[in-house]
C-alpha cells in the first residue's frame, strides 16, 4: 500500500504525514496531500523537487500527476529552490486598488529580482502571484513567511524587509 | 414512459426528459444544438468552459446546459438575446489566449473551437495584450502536442482518469499558469491514448502519425471495421486520393462506444510498408521472378497438380491468418476439401487440440459485450484483457466501477487499470491445479461437481484462501462470467483448462466465454476453417490436420492465408524448417519477407484492411461487413477473388461465385440456424498436466505484434508496448543465477540456443521464463512452450 521509495521521506516527515492520515478515512489517503507536502517541502530544505512529490504520491497510493497537480496550483508549495524568507504581495482587486502593483514594483526594485525569483544571497523569495488572503480591509497587504503585514507603505515595507534576516 | 418522466420546454417546443439529466442531454436527445467544448457525453461533467450558457425563465442570470438538472415546466432559451450575449462574450475570452491562426493549426478544418468561433465570435479581437505560449512536450509517438492552443477544457484529463484508467495528463499551476500536461517528460502509456486526440476540442492534442499530411476537407470518410481483437470497433478511414490517412472511431454503443484503442486507431501505418508486396511472383531456381496473373495460377496448377498426383491430397494443408475475412476463410477451405484435404486451421499459436470434438461451434464471449458491464464478477483466466482487448477491458473496468469483482488466473502478473479482487499468477503448468483449487473451494462451499467424475482430478487438490476469495465472489455475484484469454488457449494442457474453467461456471452459474479470439477467430469457425468442422460448424466426415500437426508432419505443399509463420506459429523454427522442406508453398499475402523468399513458391499479392471487402464476425457472434476503401495497391486483390479463381482451376464449375454476395449468400446458407453455445460437454482430462520442476517457457504476444499489419505500423512500434527484446525472468529464478537486469544470457529449448539481454520480471512466477512472440532473436529457439534452460551467456 504504502512504500517509501529509498527512504525518500524522512522518518519526521513520515510520522507526520502519518498523524494527518489518521484523521481521514482509511480510503481517503489522498486527502492528506496536502500537509503530506507541507511536511516533505519542509525536509527538503522549503522546496519539491519531483523526486519528493513521487514519493508522497506512492506514500498515499495517488497518481504522481495528481500530486503536481497540487504543489503547482497552492501557491505555499515551491518546485524550485527558493529563497529563506517567502513575501507575497496579494495583487487581488481590494489590494490591487489600493496600489498593489506599485508595492510589487518597488519590492522587485529594492531587491534587484522579478516576481518568482529569490534573491542571490538565498535570503528572499518574492512569490509569483498571491490571490486574496482575506485581509482586504487591510489592503495593500502582503504575507512574509505566513506572518500578515497589513496597510503597507513603502516604508513599512522597507522596515519589514530589514527585519529578515 | 417511466415515472421520472417530466416535460420541459425549449425555444418554444415542448420536451420530454427524465429528472436527473443535464439539460443538454435534453437538448442534444432532441436535435438542438447547444455550443460547449468541456462537455463530453462519455465524461464528467465539468462545466468549465462556459461555452454553454442558455437562459432558463426565471433564474436571475445564464446558466450551464451541461451542468443544469432538467426540472419539470422549465423553460429553456438556446438562442435568446441574453443567451447568445452570453456564448459571445465566453468566446471572446476564450480567444483572448488562444492563437488566430487556424491556417497553420493540424485541426483547422475539423476544429470546435473554430466552428464556434464562426458562430459566435466577433469579427475584430479587442484584446490588444500579448497572447500566452506554451511550450511541447513530448508526450510520446501518438499524440502531438501544441499546448498554446489549449482552452484548458479537461476533457483529456478527465478521460485518463475515467477512461483510460491511468492519469497521465494533469492540469499544473493556476489562473493564467495552468498548463495542461505530464509535467514531467514521459510519453503516455494508455491502450487507448488516441481517444485524446478525437476528445481535444482544439488543436491542442493531434495525431502525430497523420500530422499536416491533409486536411479535412482533401479526405472522404469511408467505413470500415477494426482487424485486430474480437471486439470489431467501427471506424472511419480517412483517405486522401487512394491513401488512408489516418482512422478515428465511428460511434457504436454496443460495441466501441466512441472509443479506439491505438491499435486500430494506428495500425493503418503498416498499410504503406516498404515490404508491400504488389504483383504475383514466383520462384524458379533461386531466381524471384514478376509474372502475371495468369502465369501465377497455371504455376500453381502445374505444382500443385504434381503433389496431388503424386502424394494426394492429404499432403496438402493450408494456415490461414485469423484476422482473414469470412468469406477467405469460407473460399480457402472449400478450395482445400475441393482439392480432398482437410487440413486447414487458423489457430497457429496453439499447441494443444486434445479437446477440439467438443470445441463449441464457435468461440463465444458467452454474452454481449454490452452485459460485461452488468457483471457482478468475472474470472479472467490467461490473459492480458487490458492491453490485448483494450475495448472488452473497458466494459469490465465500468462493472468494477459499480462494484464487481474482477479477478484473474494469469501466469504474469499482468497491470489492470483497475483494483482485482483477487488474483493467482501461477505457471503455464501450474494454471489448471490453480482453476482446480478454485473447484475445490467451491466444493468446499457446498457445490456441488456437475460432473462427478471431475472428483478425480481433484485428489491432492488444497483449497487456500484465494481460491476460496474467488470461489465465494463468483458465488456471492448475481451475474458471473468465467472468461479464457488469449494466452489460456495457447497452453498445454488446454483440454483441462477449458474443462476446469467449464466446471467452475458450472458450479457458480457464471457464464463461460472467450475474450481472446482475434478479429475474425469467431468467423474462421464458423466458415470452416478448421480441420474438424465443415462451414456452420457441422462435423467433417474426415478430420483434417491441425496446425501444429500440419508443420510437423511435413506436408508437401502449403498455402498460406495472410501469414507469417515465423511470427505466427506456435514454432517458428518448425515452421520454417517445415516450409523450406515443401516442395510448394502458396503464399497469399500482402506483404513479401525475407523468410518468405526461402520457403515459397509462389506469392499472390492481397489486398488487406482498408484495401479488402468481406465480413468479420466479432466475439459476441455479431457479423460486421465492411467494403473497400481504397484500392488495393499495385496488382494485388482481394484474397476471396483470388481463392475463387484458384477454386476455379482445380474444381470448375464449384466456385462460381461472381460477387462478394453470392460468397456471402453461400456462407450464410450454411451457417443458418447457428446459436452460440459454449458449454457442450467437454473432454474431461485424465489427471491434471503434470509439471516437473523445470523452467516452463511462456511466449507472449506483445499487443502490437500479433499480426502482418500491426507489426509494420511505424509509429506503435515506437510505443511502451512493443516487444522489449528482452528475456523476463522471476526474481527468484534470477537470484538463483546470478543473473541481473541487462546481462546477457544463453536460452537452451530441444537443442537450440539463443542468446539475449535478461530483466528481471516480478510479475513472474517462479519458474516460468516469459519471452516475446516476434522477437527475431528468438527465431531460433523451438515451440512457444516447454521446458527451457538459462544460463549466463
Ligand atoms: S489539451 Fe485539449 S482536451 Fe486537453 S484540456 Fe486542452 S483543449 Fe481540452
Ligand atoms: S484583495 Fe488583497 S487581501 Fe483580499
Ligand atoms: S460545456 Fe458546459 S460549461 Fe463547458
Amino acid at each position: 500500500m504504502s512504500g517509501n521509495n529509498g527512504q525518500i521521506l524522512d522518518a519526521h516527515t513520515v510520522a507526520e504525514i502519518e498523524h494527518w492520515l489518521g484523521k481521514y478515512p482509511p480510503e481517503q489517503r489522498q486527502s492528506a496531500v496536502l500537509a503530506a507536502l507541507r511536511a516533505a517541502q519542509h525536509q527538503n530544505h522549503g522546496y519539491l523537487t519531483v523526486e519528493v512529490m513521487d514519493a508522497v504520491a506512492e506514500y498515499l497510493g495517488m497518481p504522481r500527476i495528481a500530486v503536481y497537480e497540487v504543489a503547482t496550483f497552492y501557491s505555499m508549495f515551491e518546485t524550485k529552490p527558493a529563497g529563506r524568507h517567502s513575501i507575497s504581495v496579494c495583487t487581488n482587486i481590494s489590494c490591487m486598488l489600493n496600489g498593489a502593483d506599485d508595492l510589487v514594483a518597488y519590492i522587485e526594485g529594492k531587491l534587484g529580482i522579478k516576481t518568482g525569483e529569490s534573491t542571490s544571497d538565498g535570503r528572499i523569495h518574492l512569490k509569483r502571484e498571491e490571490e486574496c488572503l482575506a485581509a482586504c480591509c487591510g489592503g495593500p497587504m502582503l504575507m512574509v513567511d505566513h506572518v500578515y503585514h497589513e496597510n503597507l507603505t513603502k516604508a513599512k515595507i522597507d522596515r519589514i524587509l530589514e527585519q529578515l534576516d | 414512459m417511466t415515472d421520472d418522466g417530466i416535460t420541459i420546454e425549449v425555444n418554444g417546443k415542448s420536451l420530454p426528459a427524465r429528472k436527473g439529466q443535464m439539460l443538454i442531454e435534453v437538448t442534444d436527445a432532441n436535435g438542438i444544438y447547444v455550443p460547449r467544448f468541456c462537455y463530453h457525453k462519455k465524461l464528467t461533467v465539468a462545466a468549465n468552459c462556459r461555452m454553454c450558457l442558455v437562459e432558463v425563465e426565471k433564474a436571475p442570470k445564464p446558466v450551464p446546459a451541461c451542468a443544469t438538472p432538467v426540472m419539470n415546466g422549465m423553460k429553456v432559451f438556446t438562442r435568446s438575446p441574453l443567451a447568445v450575449e452570453a456564448q459571445k462574450s465566453v468566446m471572446e475570452f476564450l480567444l483572448i489566449n488562444h492563437p488566430l491562426d487556424c491556417p497553420i493549426c493540424d485541426q483547422g478544418g475539423e476544429c470546435e473551437l473554430q466552428d464556434l468561433a464562426m458562430g459566435y465570435g466577433r469579427d475584430v479581437s479587442r484584446y490588444q495584450e500579448r497572447k500566452r505560449v506554451v511550450g511541447d512536450r513530448d508526450i510520446g509517438p501518438l499524440v502531438q502536442t501544441e499546448m498554446t492552443r489549449c482552452i484548458h477544457c479537461t476533457r483529456c484529463v478527465r478521460f485518463g482518469e475515467e477512461i483510460a484508467g491511468l492519469r497521465e495528463l494533469g492540469a499544473t499551476g493556476r489562473g493564467e499558469h495552468t498548463l495542461i500536461g505530464t509535467y514531467v517528460e514521459k510519453a503516455m502509456e494508455s491502450e487507448l491514448s488516441g481517444n485524446v486526440i478525437d476528445l481535444c476540442p482544439v488543436g491542442a492534442l493531434t495525431s502525430k502519425p497523420f500530422r499536416f499530411s491533409a486536411r479535412t476537407w482533401e479526405m472522404r470518410q469511408m467505413s470500415g471495421i477494426a482487424p485486430h481483437d474480437g471486439i470489431g470497433s467501427n471506424l472511419h478511414f480517412h483517405v486522401k486520393g487512394q491513401t488512408v490517412k489516418r482512422v478515428v472511431p465511428a460511434e457504436n454503443e454496443s460495441i466501441n462506444e466512441v472509443w479506439l484503442s491505438d491499435r486500430d486507431r494506428f495500425s493503418y501505418e503498416g498499410l504503406y510498408s516498404d515490404d508491400r508486396l504488389s504483383t504475383p511472383m514466383v520462384k524458379q531456381g533461386e531466381e524471384w521472378r514478376e509474372v502475371d496473373w495468369m502465369t501465377a495460377f497455371e504455376v500453381i496448377k502445374d505444382r500443385l497438380g504434381l503433389i496431388l498426383n503424386a502424394g494426394g491430397p492429404e499432403r496438402i494443408g493450408a494456415l490461414a491468418a485469423p484476422t482473414s475475412t469470412t468469406e477467405e476463410l469460407y473460399l480457402l477451405q472449400k478450395l482445400m476439401r475441393g482439392l480432398g484435404s482437410n487440413n486447414i486451421d487458423h489457430r497457429l499459436r496453439q499447441t494443444d487440440f486434445g479437446d477440439d470434438t467438443e470445441a463449441p461451434i464457435f468461440p463465444w464471449l458467452g454474452q454481449s459485450i454490452v452485459e460485461l458491464e452488468q457483471l457482478d464478477a468475472a474470472l479472467l483466466i490467461g490473459g492480458n484483457v487490458r492491453k490485448q482487448q483494450p475495448l472488452l477491458n473497458h466494459r469490465l473496468r465500468k462493472a468494477a466501477g459499480k462494484g464487481a469483482a474482477i479477478m484473474a488466473v494469469n501466469p504474469v502478473d499482468y497491470e489492470f487499470n483497475y483494483p482485482l479482487a483477487a488474483r493467482i499468477v501461477a505457471g503455464p503448468g501450474q494454471i489448471p491445479a490453480a482453476l482446480a483449487g478454485i473447484v475445490q473451494a467451491l466444493l468446499e462451499a457446498g457445490r456441488t461437481l456437475p460432473d462427478p467424475s471431475a472428483a478425480a482430478l481433484l485428489n491432492g487438490i488444497q483449497a487456500d484462501a484465494n481460491h476460496r476469495a474467488i470461489a465465494d465472489r463468483l458465488l456471492k455475484a448475481g451475474k458471473a462470467a468465467v472468461l479464457l484469454g488469449d494466452l489460456a488457449m495457447n497452453l498445454p494442457g488446454l483440454p483441462a483448462v477449458r474443462y476446469l474453467s467449464g466446471i467452475i461456471a458450472a458450479m457458480t452459474g457464471a457464464r463461460f466465454g472467450y475474450a481472446g479470439t482475434a478479429a475474425n477467430g469467431s468467423g474462421a469457425w464458423l466458415a470452416g476453417a478448421v480441420p474438424h468442422r465443415l462451414p456452420g460448424g457441422q462435423p467433417s466426415p474426415h478430420a483434417g490436420l491441425n496446425a501444429r500437426a500440419m508443420l510437423e508432419r511435413r506436408l508437401s505443399a502449403y498455402v498460406l492465408l495472410n501469414v507469417e509463420p515465423e511470427f505466427d506459429c506456435h514454432d517458428p523454427v518448425g515452421a520454417r524448417n517445415a516450409l523450406g522442406g515443401a516442395q510448394c508453398v502458396i503464399a497469399i499475402t500482402a506483404y513479401r519477407t525475407s523468410a518468405m523468399n526461402f520457403y515459397a513458391d509462389v506469392l499472390l499479392p492481397a489486398a488487406i484492411y482498408a484495401e479488402n471487402e468481406g465480413s468479420f464476425i466479432n466475439v459476441e457472434g455479431r457479423e460486421q461487413r465492411f467494403g473497400a476503401a481504397v484500392r488495393p495497391q499495385g496488382e494485388a486483390r482481394p484474397a476471396w477473388k483470388i481463392l475463387r479463381v484458384l477454386g476455379e482451376s482445380f474444381c470448375p464449375g464449384a466456385f462460381n461465385l461472381d460477387d462478394i454476395e453470392a460468397v456471402h449468400a453461400a456462407i450464410h446458407a450454411d451457417m443458418q440456424g447457428i446459436e452460440p453455445r459454449n458449454l457442450d460437454a467437454w473432454l474431461r482430462p485424465d489427471s491434471l498436466p503434470w509439471v516437473n520442476g523445470a523452467l516452463q517457457r511462456l511466449t507472449e504476444v506483445p499487443i502490437y505484434s500479433g499480426d502482418p499489419l500491426v507489426r509494420r505500423a511505424r509509429s506503435l512500434q515506437r510505443t511502451h508496448d512493443a516487444g522489449d527484446g528482452m528475456a523476463h525472468i522471476a526474481p527468484g529464478d534470477a537470484g538463483r543465477q546470478g543473473i541481473t537486469n541487462g546481462d546477457r544470457i544463453l536460452l537452451k529449448q530441444g537443442g537450440e540456443t539463443a542468446e539475449l539481454p535478461a530483466v528481471i520480471d516480478a510479475r513472474l512466477p517462479e519458474g516460468t521464463l516469459l519471452l516475446q512472440a516476434g522477437n527475431p532473436a528468438c527465431f531460433g529457439l523451438g515451440p512457444e512452450t516447454g521446458e527451457i534452460e538459462i544460463g549466463r551467456a
